[in-house]
């Protein structure tokens, strides 16, 4: 298939996976295939990323796309049979090399690499993985899913099965030990602390790479296989704004704190200009008239009078329990990285018991490490360490409910999933009363709200309002309307 | 443009040449703004050579670089052009009795008091030019929508003397360090290339580029503590420039070898919190 033809299938994808390609930056795709040739990969990968994505964030999603629907184009990226492969001649030069050493063949004859053993494929490897050498670790990537993946045509088998069955027989695992042991045993002198971190580093890069290479190889079967559309299907994952704060996965969790970062730095910055530029105020006659001077009298420079707003204080309450965990921990990093914005931060944390933790958020300016002390050390469970909300609320009340007043702003976190204890609503009522604003953040979807033991609507009644904030894209418009 | 490039590898191979290292990534795209007559945003974190690309494209195609240094309060004036009024109002004065006001005001309307800021002058610029607008993130959303007009139509219409249109289209970069989301129109205008920070290869080559006298055997233990110490969670990485910082202090050192010791020393060249100095120092385990 041209290359062009392939090119509205690829489009189509990236758009069903959610990055937002206009009418012209699909022509601009166009024009820029007509110029970098397919065989110059990497740069056309870049020239369709130049065009097509314009989101740092996207990246990832659309990488995968592209090797779903490019793995198969140019040359060297054809399935390879794996008689005939690079590494044979590898295997050749070893055996050539043991001949001299000891006097005799290894057995194998001049015979290919079906004739080696798991473990001396896997010592190859290992080889492979000292030296670094890059063609010799795909070559034997490619020739590992040959052997071990156990693909057939047609099974209904996915790609993590195929990639767990390929490394348990290189038995990669115990590669880095194993790798560190040679490089110790390699070197004349015992080496530092500092060298061997940096070896470790060193090797620990050079296995991913080889795993990712056995990844594309699997995927580059299965595309042939399945074809690129079902493929892409398959392998359909959320943008990380839209991952789901209470369905991520481990890895997604790690894209979501990545993407978090700049976020808040973003948004931080969208805020103070805020601030700085938001109101235009009355004429500030003196300081125009002081400006005229220097325009020989004429009021020249009209200067006016910025209102600076008085921040609101913050208080936020939320469910750390198991399901909204994450949820929780995205919010306080959110709130804290644009504390700037408030006079006042506090937060506090409850399961079925409630405590403060602000003093975490003060003693660091690290985040990570005050979410890991609130995690470690805050005192929230009372019972069962089921949550329950009516319990917590009452005691935040009758401990801090004289603090709220009507500079204050409270956040209420969780998903109102109260066990099917006392509600203890009034004090939300309470709350309310004294506050300047309350609204409650529930990261569950719409439609399970108020369903089995969720009273979000009993709290919500009394609140300014109940948001859905199931990712980081909702998330972060809340937090912005709310400053 | 004085030289087209033939393909991406001459472009790679031009700037690296000059002693700019890029990545199939970066070539790519520059080849393809050439080719495609598009602006490039370049986005990404500080200290990346964002800027210094834009820079090594102007001397590598024998282009003249014109600058628009962006910030926050840049308006049409200081970015497109300005009217010299101090001058006009000389002429108004000196003027008084004589001439008859049409003519007054056409003479001071015209090129003579016309102050010429970076945007205009790329786009009446008869020679070869590389417009760079550097740091783009910092201006107002209406400035920025100032600058996508300019680059839509290349061409710049002042009431007072006529339209102004481009002889030629300059190469264009704009540069962000991603402190603020830029608008959907202008990202759909320009191609997109994230600058991240090198990969260890890379970085080794910028050194040996970039700092005279250092040894292969240094760059590459320099390169690999820093790939180490970006791995790390920290508040801020270390950027090129912090690493060519850090080769450039070693060097004064008279260190050809680095040891527990000097890295420890000489982390907060590296890294500017006190927090993170204290965790790379601790993982490295420079601490004993
Ligand atoms: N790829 C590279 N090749 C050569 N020098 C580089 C490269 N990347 C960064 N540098 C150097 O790092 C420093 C910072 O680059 P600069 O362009 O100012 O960064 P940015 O504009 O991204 O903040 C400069 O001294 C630059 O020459
Ligand atoms: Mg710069």
């Amino acid at each position: 298939m041209p290359v062009i033809d392939l090119m509205s299938g690829f489009v189509g994808e990236l758009r069903r996976a959610g990055l937002p390609v206009s009418l012209t930056e699909n022509l601009d795709a166009m024009e820029a295939v007509k110029v970098i040739p397919i065989e110059d990969r990497e740069a056309f990968k870049y020239a369709l990323g130049a065009t097509l994505v314009k989101n740092s964030s996207h990246w990832r999603v659309f990488e995968t796309i592209f090797e779903v629907y490019f793995s198969l184009r140019g040359s060297q990226y054809n399935i390879v049979d794996p008689s005939e492969d690079q590494a044979d001649e590898f295997w050749r030069d070893e055996q050539d090399q043991a001949q001299l050493g000891q006097g005799e063949g290894r057995g194998a004859g001049g015979g290919g690499l079906e004739a080696l053993t798991p473990e001396e494929l896997a010592n190859m490897l290992m080889r492979a993985l000292m030296q670094g050498d890059q063609a010799m670790m795909r070559a034997l990537a490619r020739q590992s899913v040959a052997r071990f993946a156990g693909m057939e045509p047609g099974r209904p088998v996915g790609g993590t099965y195929y990639l767990y069955r390929t490394l348990r027989n290189l038995d990669l695992d115990n590669m880095l030990a194993k790798l560190m042991e040679a490089g110790k045993a390699s070197s004349q002198r015992e080496s530092t602390s500092l060298e061997q971190r940096l070896a470790k580093d060193e090797y620990e890069m050079r296995i991913e790479q080889f795993k990712k290479e056995v990844e594309a190889e699997i995927r580059r079967r299965l595309v042939a296989d399945r074809g690129a559309e079902a493929m892409a299907k398959t392998l359909r994952k959320p943008l990380p704004e839209d991952v789901e704060f209470m369905h991520a996965s481990r890895e997604e969790m790690q894209s979501l704190k990545k993407a978090l970062f700049p976020l808040t730095r973003k948004l931080a910055a969208r805020l103070a200009r805020k601030r700085r530029h938001g109101r235009k105020g009355p004429l500030d006659f003196r300081n125009t008239v002081r400006h005229s001077l220097s325009y020989g009298g004429v009021p020249a420079e009209p200067k006016f009078k910025y209102p600076r707003p008085a921040k609101p204080e913050l208080m936020v309450v939320a469910d750390i329990s198991g399901s909204v965990a994450a949820f929780a921990r995205f919010t306080l990093m959110l709130v804290y990285a644009i504390q700037s914005q408030f006079s006042k931060v506090r937060s506090f944390v409850f399961i079925d018991g409630i405590d403060e933790v602000t003093k975490h958020f003060r003693a660091t300016e690290d985040i990570q490490e005050a979410i890991h002390k609130v995690n470690t050390e805050a005192d929230v469970v009372w019972v069962d360490g089921h949550s329950d909300y009516g319990h917590a609320f009452e005691v935040f009340w009758e401990r801090y409910g004289k603090d709220i007043n009507p500079k204050t702003t409270v956040l209420l976190l969780g998903d109102a999933r109260n066990n099917y204890h006392a509600s203890q609503s009034w004090v939300v009522k309470e709350m309310r009363k004294h506050a300047r604003h309350v609204y409650w953040l529930n990261p569950e979807p719409r439609s399970y709200w108020n369903t089995g033991d969720s009273i979000v609507g009993e709290y919500g009644g009394h609140t300014d309002g109940v948001y859905e904030c199931r990712n980081l894209r909702q998330l972060e418009g809340f937090v912005e309307k709310l400053v | 443009m004085t030289n087209a490039f033939a393909s991406v590898a001459q472009v790679r191979d031009g700037l690296k040449k000059i002693n700019y290292l890029a990545d199939d990534g970066i070539a790519g795209v520059v080849y393809l703004a050439q080719r495609l007559g598009k602006p490039v945003l370049i986005e990404g974190p500080a200290g990346t050579g964002k800027t210094q690309l834009a820079k090594s494209v102007a001397e590598l195609t024998g282009a003249r670089l014109i600058r628009l240094q962006c910030y926050e309060g840049l308006d049409e004036s200081k970015a497109l052009y300005e009217w010299n009024y101090k001058k006009q109002l000389l002429r108004i004065q000196a003027d008084k009795t004589s001439d008859s006001w049409t003519e007054v005001h056409d003479d001071i309307f015209s090129d003579e008091f016309l102050l010429t800021r970076p945007l205009l002058e790329a786009i009446s610029a008869p020679d070869p030019v590389v417009l760079l607008i550097d740091e783009v993130d910092r201006v107002e959303v209406e400035t920025e929508a100032l600058l996508l007009e300019v680059l839509s139509e290349y061409q710049v219409s002042i009431p007072e003397l006529g339209t102004i249109t481009a002889k030629q289209i300059p190469m264009v970069f704009l540069t962000s360090n991603n402190t603020r989301e830029l608008s959907e129109a202008l990202k759909r205008r320009c191609l997109y290339l994230h600058v991240d920070y090198p990969d260890m290869e890379r970085e080794k080559e910028i050194v040996l580029a970039k700092v005279p006298d250092i040894s292969a055997n240094l760059a590459d233990q320099i390169a690999r503590i820093v790939r180490s110490i970006r791995q790390l969670d920290l508040k801020k990485a270390p950027s090129v420039s912090e690493t060519l910082d850090w080769a450039r202090t070693l060097i004064l050192l008279g260190v050809d070898h680095i040891d527990a010791e000097q890295a420890k020393e000489t982390l907060h060249v590296l890294l500017k919190y006190q927090t993170d100095i204290a965790k790379a120092a601790k993982e490295l385990s420079v601490d004993e």
